[in-house]
């Protein structure tokens, strides 16, 4: 599945659209940005509140293939344009991190 | 091949200015990915660490065929106790770094984590330094 596909699955607002082809292979969920650099894998969702500059580094590093912001978090300017610069995908919804987790699971089966 | 980078003390912004370019170089230069992901993970975990914890410091890393060098040098306070520092959950982080989604007490265990050496030199009252080493062809 693709983030865009994923996107409109769950019916995601698209905040960066980064590269929408990219594929999904996995999801993690969490917002201690060290813990996110243990475990999350490339190709992941990440499921996070932090809508930070420094969210966007840590899904550069661990390559991850979209942020999704729960709970309607706020996305921060310079983290917006940094996104951008990097292509990298951030997509929101008004859900908990918890249903979007259950949501992803069943869309990649 | 030698980068050298300032990072500035108490600018989150740019930190990861490092790791950034690091990982672009290692990338262009077609390193394995897994490479990449472990050493660009270590030195912003580093570099994150010099900003929220020593007022900045200077990254320098060594690019070879067969292995990666970051040397990581604050002149911050220093960690009084490494072996309690290096244990995972362990922060000294104030709550207004821990809002922005650090202070979990997770970089250093990630930095062993994810390189073959660590050598962590540092003395209270005059800094630290953390030199890490990627080799290319070990897990
Ligand atoms: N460069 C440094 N100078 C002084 N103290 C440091 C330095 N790096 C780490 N420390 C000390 O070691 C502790 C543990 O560091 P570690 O990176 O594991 O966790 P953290 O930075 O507190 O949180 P996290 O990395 O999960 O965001 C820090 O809280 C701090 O007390
Ligand atoms: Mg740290």
């Amino acid at each position: 599945m693709t983030v865009s596909e994923l996107s409109e699955k769950m019916g995601l607002e698209t905040l960066v659209p980064g590269d929408p082809t990219r594929r999904v292979t996995g999801g993690y969920t969490g917002d201690l940005l060290s813990w996110v650099m243990a475990r999350a894998n490339e190709g992941d969702a990440w499921i996070t509140v932090m809508g930070s500059i420094n969210s966007v580094a840590v899904a550069v590093l661990t390559e991850v293939a979209c942020i999704i912001l729960s709970e309607d978090s706020a996305l921060d300017e310079d983290a917006r344009v940094r996104a951008e610069k990097e292509g990298i995908a951030i997509l929101r919804s008004s859900e908990t991190a918890f249903r979007l987790a259950v949501e992803l699971d069943r869309l990649l089966g | 091949m030698k980068l050298h980078f300032d990072v500035p003390g108490d600018d989150f912004t740019r930190a990861g200015e490092a790791s950034g370019q690091v990982k672009r170089k290692l990338k262009r230069l077609g390193f394995p990915p897994d490479v990449i992901r472990r050493i660009s993970i270590a030195v912003y975990e580093g570099e994150i660490n010099m900003v929220i914890h020593a007022g900045g410091g200077a990254a320098d890393i060594e690019i070879l065929p067969d292995r990666i060098t970051a040397v990581l040098t604050d002149h911050g306070p220093g960690i009084p106790d490494v072996e309690l520092a290096m244990q995972e959950g362990w922060s000294t982080a104030p709550d207004n770094i821990r809002s922005l989604g650090f202070g979990a007490g997770m970089g250093l265990p990630n930095i062993k984590k994810y390189t073959d050496m660590l050598d962590i030199d540092t003395e209270v009252g005059r800094g630290t330094v953390l030199t890490m080493t990627v080799f290319v062809n070990r897990k």
